[in-house]
């Protein structure tokens, strides 16, 4: 167990409904204290994850382990884990300060001590003086903030959370985010995060598990999927990436096998350019422009057979939007370091990511 | 406003035209909607209601058998006698036993309807919840003649489980029994309960509907066992519903006369003392005033409602 003690353990989960493989034998540790993401396009199996933890479902096969107790049939409301849900599912008819005392309530903590860890935990999610609004009377980042307070309030050992900004607007949504993280590491809680925003589990996470078709495909830092994504579903899916076949790979890089490359990790240079050691290259036609103000993205057609393409981010630090319009029909030569391919396993794309 | 108004575009329908003059002037589609309902709740249905309200200030001249139509309390004062207290008192206890029942009955069905049923077990719940409202009452109320009979199902279940003691004994109930069934207070309940039950199952489920799944599962992984999920959430969600439903179930009872003509005894409802009064014998006024009696019931019922939040969810 490599010194860190397991909070969450699926051992070849299982969930079937039916012909459905909502979950098709997932095994998976999740440490005490991490930020853990799930992470994957919508009916990846990730939600029901989720909610074979928190007990709402019962597993097809598998054990689920909380901190080393299996919870197979386990009710939800015997485990040390709290949710907040995606449409927070606050209870309409209560203040804010009984919907956070509510756990409170039913452990029979008395009232002094829960008014204190209430109105502590109001303060927290900085909603102090709210408690006696209704949640109607609350904006969408303000709900999402009494459901954490909710289920942080009663110190579970696991906080699982399903895409709970997702009905945010982007701003509130990343400055959320940061927030999010910083209670996190307040509080020390293990918080499971699932998501379908690939950002948001990269900006997040101490680990994130990618899932796709039922299944995890890869599980690792930010860092680590990023950079070296495993199969082709995580290379398309976390960030954008460049997936070459393997008959186009044997022409630049010699080697028949597929291949990803980050379009930001290639070098735009003229036809003539000297090619540094360790570095692949190859030539082609801009086909198209997209100026995006911070970056230009160039779409590249490569001399090879079959014509490949390949896609170009670069940075304007020179550049105006002027400057990189003239260069299209140019012919250019890509140039990048050999260390940025990474060699990939194939795996279905069942939809693209939202960038 | 007008004339700055460009003219009609030409060569268009007469309808084209009343469209555009509709757009320009949004009240006029408001008339339009709201006039017919307007009338007929305005001048026919109120204009009626007040008539027969007013008539409560008359008197029936005991001696001539005629109506005197002078501004008089005596009609009202006629309420207050013990014989027509009882009928009221009788009528409202039965109203709040039905409801009562009515609710404990429709609850489970409709939290199984709108918590576990899905696709064909729905739609066939639905169907007969809804079925017997669209067959005729009179016919629903003597195919229960039959059932409650001496010689009908429940006499003859009994007999057949040895129960007929039993029987025997709810029907010698004072007040509440009878020679059978079908001649009972007892029998004029279980057909209420019977024949309202469907206006208790669907605003409760309704309500119920309304209640996410999320916020149920939520109760449960904050600790809650199942039984204070209930109490603290699912209870207070539905309670709206639950009070749709008894304003249905406690009105329709309030003002029945039919269901305690066929199975009652000689104990008079509102409805049926009504009924005698402008019928048989002729007493407009004092049937008028009586008519307050539910009216008033009914008012006091709602401003209960609305104190205990039923509306708030509105």
């Amino acid at each position: 167990m490599n010194g860190k003690s397991v909070a969450v353990s699926l051992v070849n989960v299982r969930r079937h409904f039916g012909e459905v493989k909502a979950v098709d034998d997932v095994s998976l540790d999740v440490y005490d204290g991490e930020f853990f993401s799930m992470l994957g396009p919508s009916g990846s199996g990730k939600t029901t994850c989720l909610r074979l933890i928190a007990g709402f479902e019962r597993p097809s096969g598998g054990q689920i382990l909380l901190h080393g107790w299996d919870v197979g049939g386990v009710p939800p409301y015997d485990r040390d884990v709290n949710t907040v849900f995606q449409d927070y599912a606050l209870f309409p008819h209560m203040t804010v300060g009984r919907n956070v005392a509510y756990g409170l309530m039913i452990k029979r903590v008395p009232k002094a001590e829960r008014e204190r860890r209430v109105g502590e935990m109001l303060e927290l999610v900085r909603l102090s003086g709210m408690e006696n609004r209704k949640p109607s009377q609350l904006s969408g980042g303000q709900r999402q903030r009494v459901a954490l307070a909710r289920a942080l309030v009663n110190r579970p050992s696991v906080l699982l959370l399903d895409e709970p900004l997702g009905a945010l607007d982007l701003k509130l949504r990343q400055q959320m985010q940061i927030e999010l993280k910083n209670i996190q590491q307040q509080v020390g809680i293990t918080f499971i995060y699932v998501t379908h925003d690939q950002e948001e589990a990269l900006t997040m996470s101490d680990r994130l598990a990618v899932f796709n078709h039922g299944q995890i495909e890869q599980v690792g830092s930010p860092a680590e999927v990023y950079e070296r994504p495993a199969t082709t579903f995580v290379a398309g899916f976390v960030g954008t990436s460049n997936v070459i076949d393997a008959g186009v790979a044997r022409q630049i890089v010699g080697e028949a096998a597929t291949l990803s490359i980050r379009p930001e990790k290639i070098h735009l240079s003229s036809p003539d350019a000297a090619v540094p050691a360790e570095s692949y290259s190859v030539h082609g036609t801009v086909q198209d422009v997209v100026y995006l103000g911070m970056y230009t993205r160039y779409l590249v057609e490569l001399e090879t057979s079959p014509r490949a393409h390949l896609a170009v981010m670069q940075q304007n630090l020179e550049t105006t939007s002027m400057d990189v319009l003239t260069i299209r029909g140019k012919r250019v030569q890509l140039i990048w370091r050999r260390d940025f391919t990474r060699t990939l396993q194939r795996t279905e794309i069942v939809e693209e990511s939202g960038v | 406003m007008t004339s700055a108004a460009p003219p009609l575009p030409e060569r268009r329908s007469f309808l084209h035209g009343v469209s555009v003059v509709l757009y320009r002037y949004p009240f006029l589609s408001i008339i339009a909607l709201l006039l017919p309902i307007l009338l007929w709740i305005g001048v026919i249905y109120l204009g009626s209601l007040t008539a027969m309200l007013a008539q409560g200030f008359f008197y029936l001249d005991g001696f001539t058998g005629r109506i005197v139509r002078e501004f008089t309390l005596r009609t009202y004062q006629e309420l207050l006698l013990q014989q027509n207290i009882d009928i009221f008192l009788r009528t409202i206890l039965m109203a709040a036993s039905v409801t009562l029942t009515c609710a404990l009955l429709a609850f489970p069905l409709a939290y199984f309807m709108a918590r576990f049923a899905s696709g064909r077990t729905k739609a066939l719940l639905y169907l007969g919840v809804m079925l017997p409202l669209w067959s005729s009452y009179l016919v629903r109320i003597y195919a229960w003649k039959l059932i409650l009979a001496q010689e009908g199902i429940i006499g003859w279940l009994a007999n057949a489980l040895g129960l007929t003691g039993v029987l025997d004994a709810v029907l010698s109930i004072p007040g509440i029994g009878g020679p059978s069934l079908s001649f009972s207070i007892v029998g004029v309940y279980l057909v209420f309960v019977y024949i309202w039950l469907p206006y208790m199952i669907l605003p409760i489920n309704a309500a119920l509907e309304r209640v996410p799944k999320s916020v149920i599962e939520a109760s449960g992984d904050l600790g809650a066992r199942p039984g204070y999920t209930f109490r603290r959430i699912i209870l207070p969600l539905a309670f709206p519903g639950v009070v749709a439903g008894s304003i249905f179930t406690f009105s329709l009872t309030l003002g029945d006369y039919i269901i305690p003509g066929v199975f009652g005894n000689s104990s008079y409802f509102i409805g049926q003392a009504v009924l005698v009064q402008q019928g048989t014998a002729g007493n407009i006024p004092l049937a008028a005033a009586m008519t307050v009696v539910p009216i008033l019931v009914m008012g006091v019922y709602l401003l209960g409602a609305r104190w205990l939040g039923a509306f708030d969810a509105l």
